[in-house]
């Protein structure tokens, strides 16, 4: 164990490739915590996606032992949070268990909208801040106009910014000190009796549910009898750890001190992130304020191509459900799709994190149906139902009005760009609350609704400002609209799963997107086919897909018999990864890209 | 055998390769014609013992280029093939030409080695247009050839392809309007194909083959083919094959009812049906490596398997729905997809035959899809 003193904790906050992940590596390399030869790159990423992609998705933890300057060797906790908006919520509880953190800018590319969001998050749990200007190695880099930009826009002193190359090496050495120099000792009290925080769960295939924790007061031990105060649930301790990241165990954790512990915890479910752990003998007499679990807000139909495979997506979908308890799923039935999940998420790269682990680690290929909010239905007769699914909308007689979820988003783009953010966000019926410059970037906010959001607001904004424009944002509230259900219909039968809300005043311009777009995607049949975007009984546009003309081999005598016969086989297995309704084919790629608007 | 028995002989050398051809042809500079001949005549007495006794329905020269052949080379096979088998009164012997003005000039040997019906490779009758198919010869060669022909052969045939790069409805209908009064009973008309693997497939994939026609233009040009060819009296009697009533192709029509044939030469295929299984076989392609196993094993045959019966019925329907007279109603079991495409009019039937429609003609591939 080891005195208060001698303890910091801390997370770092940065902009996606500012170069969190690079310099948690290089502070893990540099204070010989991992062996030379076992360093990889991204070394708290530990799925496959995060790698891939390079982004963080699950909160982690390093324990680095640093010999400062003055002679001392210290205990620096790093906790790794998510960057990305999804998972926002996670990231602020996280930051509960840490004083400080380093806020990393890129200096050849300033503040953006993360670094606000995630600096705002780490002031709020009042963490002292240490600036930290990224990438002087490059050429492009201005440590000045940046250091600048950190003081106007966040209000933070940026004097004393560590300037440093995370890619390089440059000024790691001035980052261990300023941790060790400018970041607070935890407090707590050894003698009290055990408090700690459960800061995060999640599933391990070799130890079962695997829960990180802050001790706060008091002295956990392997063998320990354990509560959790808000379940009430009691277990003994199997394993107590630190992270180097790889596990090593330990006797004992004291106050401010980040270790895991097993318990024979059967799910991630049984365990509330921000629950207090005590000792089941000698309880503490006041639990943390605890969180709130994460709600999911975007919601999904997850099909399987292959209705065979139902019972296989069951399985996938309860194992993933093991390991995330934000993500949420009910069987659903849907006349064109036949049996799937209708699953809640965070985000919607949380949606396509899972959906991906499905398809990869399950070998699911899977259909998945146009993203919804939840909606507030307020029916006349004064209850309230929340919709997670178009194709459930009640008989509008009986309904009073709707409202749907906002947001406020913060776009930061380079001047030229302006005019294009505006009008996007103009199209999805944005309301303009804010316009202010920093430097030569402009920050828009903008009072949004989610659903105009949820789909693929983030690919356009990437592509009308050739990716130059950052965006962030946070959930607001309910307002009243005039929001209607879209059936579309193809060759007259309505497909479920492709109804979506969306704004009366909006649907012409959206049903005649779709319809068009849909017949791009549907290919020719040997007869006509109607589609058609509807709301109620009334069609508001219509397209036909004209029918086949042509498809006939020219010359097939004797020899081509073989080949022709192989070729139609490969043709028929082409048409397996289609969804029949009524008569027609529909390609299952068909679903998502029919949602997606160009302009 | 109820659909007839042939012979199908493969000669793999071209003078040039044609840029849109996939078809098992090689160039090369020296041919020991003898050698090649004994070949033939050692598959063919192979093959003898596999088929047993028949009744021979007709042999076809096909190619690569067979009017490469020399006269005798034509007519040793031809005289190891009627001694191998029987062969039929109304025997057809086939040889695909190219019209060329050397080759028209073996015309005379190749009718009395015995050949009474060729098929000629004219593709276009504009030069600009052959020049772009990379045809060593000119569209008045190719119309000299087709009389030379007529003047030694019974029977006469040539081929055209359309659907060609720039080549307009107005075009093809002008081009055809010729071909049909040069025609002597017989035609074959391909839509272009671009083939994997061949000049224009690598060409069209990089996006440098500009002006092919789109699937409507497509679409009008197989319909104006039709309906000029049914007027002039040589209706389509399979997808891309037309004549005279009784002037089909006996050897061809073997192919698509489902009948037996002997395959030898390079990559040559063949069925035979014995003791109720139906037998296919495949020969080494490389020129050089059927030769050799030929003269080393006594057998170019590099594959040999028994169709499941669902793969015979699948083949016998994908070539029979090819032909306008249509399958045997015994073949297909699936009564409500056939009575789905009746009622798109693609299909119609009675109690003994399917046939696809004239609507439903250019579609067979997707019919194909749904049927089986
Ligand atoms: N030139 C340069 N590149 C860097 C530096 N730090 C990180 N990078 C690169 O920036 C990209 C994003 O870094 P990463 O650590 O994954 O960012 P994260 O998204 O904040 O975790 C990667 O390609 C890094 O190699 C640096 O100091 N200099
Ligand atoms: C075995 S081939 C060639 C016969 C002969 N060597 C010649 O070129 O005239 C028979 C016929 O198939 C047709 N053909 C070959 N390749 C084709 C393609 N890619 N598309 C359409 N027709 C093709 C040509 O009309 C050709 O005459
Ligand atoms: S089209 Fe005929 S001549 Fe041209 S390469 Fe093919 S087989 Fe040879
Ligand atoms: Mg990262």
């Amino acid at each position: 164990m080891t005195d208060l003193a001698h303890i910091r904790n801390f997370s770092i906050v940065a902009h996606i490739d500012h170069g969190k992940s690079t310099l948690a590596d290089r502070l893990i390399q540099m204070t010989g915590t991992v062996a030379e030869r076992d360093m990889k790159e991204q070394m708290l990423d530990a799925m496959d996606i995060e790698r891939e992609r390079g982004i963080t998705i699950k909160a982690n933890t390093v324990r680095i032992e640093y010999p400062a300057k003055d002679g001392q060797t210290y205990i620096l906790n790093l906790i790794d949070t998510p960057g990305h908006v999804d998972f926002a919520y996670e990231v602020s509880r996280s930051m509960q268990a840490v004083e400080g953190s380093l806020l990393v800018v890129d200096a050849s590319q300033g503040v953006e909208a993360q670094t606000l969001a995630n600096v705002y998050q780490a002031i709020d749990a009042d963490h002292e801040i240490v600036p930290v200007l990224n990438k002087i190695d490059l050429p492009a880099a201005d440590v000045d106009r940046v250091a600048e930009q950190i003081e106007d826009v966040i209000g933070i002193d940026a004097t004393d910014a560590v300037q440093i190359s995370a890619k390089t090496g440059i000024g790691i050495p001035n980052v261990l000190e300023a941790i060790v120099t400018r970041l607070p000792t935890p407090k707590g009290d050894r003698d009290a009796p055990l408090k700690a925080m459960l800061v995060d769960s999640w599933y391990d295939p070799y130890l079962g549910v695997v829960v990180m924790i802050r001790v706060i007061d008091g002295v956990i031990r392997k063998g320990d009898q354990i509560k959790m105060m808000q379940t009430g649930a009691k277990y003994g301790v199997d394993k107590l750890s630190v992270l180097k990241p790889q596990m090593v165990d330990i006797k004992e954790l004291g106050p401010g001190e980040i270790g895991i512990l097993t318990a024979s915890i059967k799910q991630v479910r049984d365990t509330r992130v921000g629950d207090t752990i005590t000792h089941d003998k000698k309880p503490c007499a006041r639990a943390l304020p605890g969180f709130k679990p994460a709600q999911p807000v975007v919601f999904c139909g997850l099909f399987p191509v292959d209705n065979a495979e139902f019972e296989d997506l069951r399985e996938a979908i309860s194992k993933l459900a093991l390991n995330d308890a934000s993500f949420s799923s009910e069987m659903e039935t849907s006349a064109a799709l036949g049996f799937g999940f209708r699953c809640g998420f965070l985000g919607l790269l949380h949606l396509e994190v899972i959906r991906d682990r499905i398809e990869r680690e399950y070998d699911i290929d899977l259909i998945t149906t146009a993203p919804s909010v939840i909606y507030h239905i307020y029916m006349r007769d004064g209850t309230m139902l929340e919709l997670h699914n178009p194709a459930d909308m009640p008989d509008l007689t009986h309904v009073d009005h709707l409202e749907e979820p906002r947001i406020k988003a913060t776009i930061l783009v380079p001047d030229e760009y302006l005019g294009d953010v505006l009008k996007l966000c103009q199209d999805r019926r944005g309301i303009q609350a804010d316009l202010t410059y920093a430097g030569s970037r402009a920050m828009v906010v903008y009072d949004l609704p989610l659903n105009e959001v949820v789909f693929d607001f983030y690919d356009r904004l990437k592509s009308v400002t050739k990716g130059y424009a950052s965006f962030d944002y946070q959930m607001t509230g309910y307002r009243a609209d005039n929001l209607v259900k879209m059936s579309i219909l193809v060759n007259d039968e309505p497909v479920d799963a492709l109804s979506m809300m969306v704004h009366r005043d909006r649907a012409e311009a959206r049903g005649r997107a779709m319809v068009e777009k849909l017949k791009d995607l549907i290919p020719r049949h040997m007869f006509k086919i109607p589609i058609q975007a509807a709301i109620g009984g009334k069609v508001i546009a219509r397209e036909t897909l004209s029918a086949l003309r042509k498809d006939v081999t020219a010359k097939c005598y004797g020899g081509d018999a073989t080949r022709k016969k192989k070729l139609l086989e490969k043709q028929k297995a082409g048409k397996k990864k289609m969804r029949q309704f009524g008569k027609v084919e529909i390609p299952q790629e068909a679903f998502i890209n029919a949602l997606k608007m160009d302009g | 055998m109820a659909n007839g028995f042939g012979l199908y002989v493969h000669w793999p050398f071209c003078q040039a390769k044609c840029p849109y051809c996939d078809f098992n042809s090689h160039v090369t500079a020296q041919i020991d014609q003898a050698r090649w001949l004994a070949a033939y005549e050692s598959e063919i007495a192979r093959v003898r013992d596999d088929s047993g006794p028949r009744v021979l329905n007709s042999i076809f020269f096909g190619g690569g280029t067979p009017s490469l052949m020399e006269g005798d080379t034509v007519a040793g096979i031809i005289a190891a093939a009627r001694a191998a088998w029987s062969p039929a009164n109304d025997i057809e012997i086939t040889l695909e030409a190219n019209p060329t003005s050397v080759e028209a000039a073996r015309f005379r040997a190749y009718a009395d080695a015995g050949v009474n019906r060729v098929s000629i490779g004219v593709q276009s009758l504009r030069d600009d247009h052959l020049k772009a198919l990379g045809r060593l010869h000119s569209a008045d060669e190719a119309r000299r050839a087709v009389e030379t022909a007529e003047k030694h052969f019974p029977r006469v045939s040539f081929d055209l392809i359309y659907g060609r790069q720039h080549q307009a409805l107005a075009d093809w209908k002008e081009e055809l309007t010729e071909a049909l009064q040069m025609a002597a009973g017989h035609l074959s008309l391909y839509h272009l194909t671009i083939e994997p693997d061949t000049a224009f497939g690598d060409r069209h994939a990089r996006g440098r083959l500009p002006g092919l026609p789109d699937e409507d233009l497509s679409a009008d040009m197989f319909d104006l083919t039709q309906d000029m060819t049914g007027a002039a009296g040589l209706p389509m009697y399979e997808i891309s094959n037309h004549s005279t009533p009784g002037a089909e192709s006996i050897h061809n029509l073997i192919y698509w009812r489902s009948g037996d044939w002997a395959g030898v030469g390079p990559g040559a295929h063949g069925r035979l049906t014995l003791g109720g299984e139906r037998n296919a076989t495949e020969c080494h392609m490389a020129p050089s490596a059927w030769l050799k196993a030929v003269e080393s094993n006594r057998d170019g045959t590099s594959l040999r398997r028994v169709l499941a019966h669902e793969d015979a019925r699948i083949e016998a329907v994908m070539m029979g729905l090819r032909l306008a007279e249509g399958v045997p109603a015994s073949l297909l079991t699936n009564v409500s997809k056939i009575n789905e495409l009746e009622d798109l009019r693609l299909l119609e039937s009675d109690d003994t035959t399917v046939r696809v429609t004239p609507r439903g003609r250019p579609l067979l591939n997707a019919v194909l899809r749904d049927l089986l």
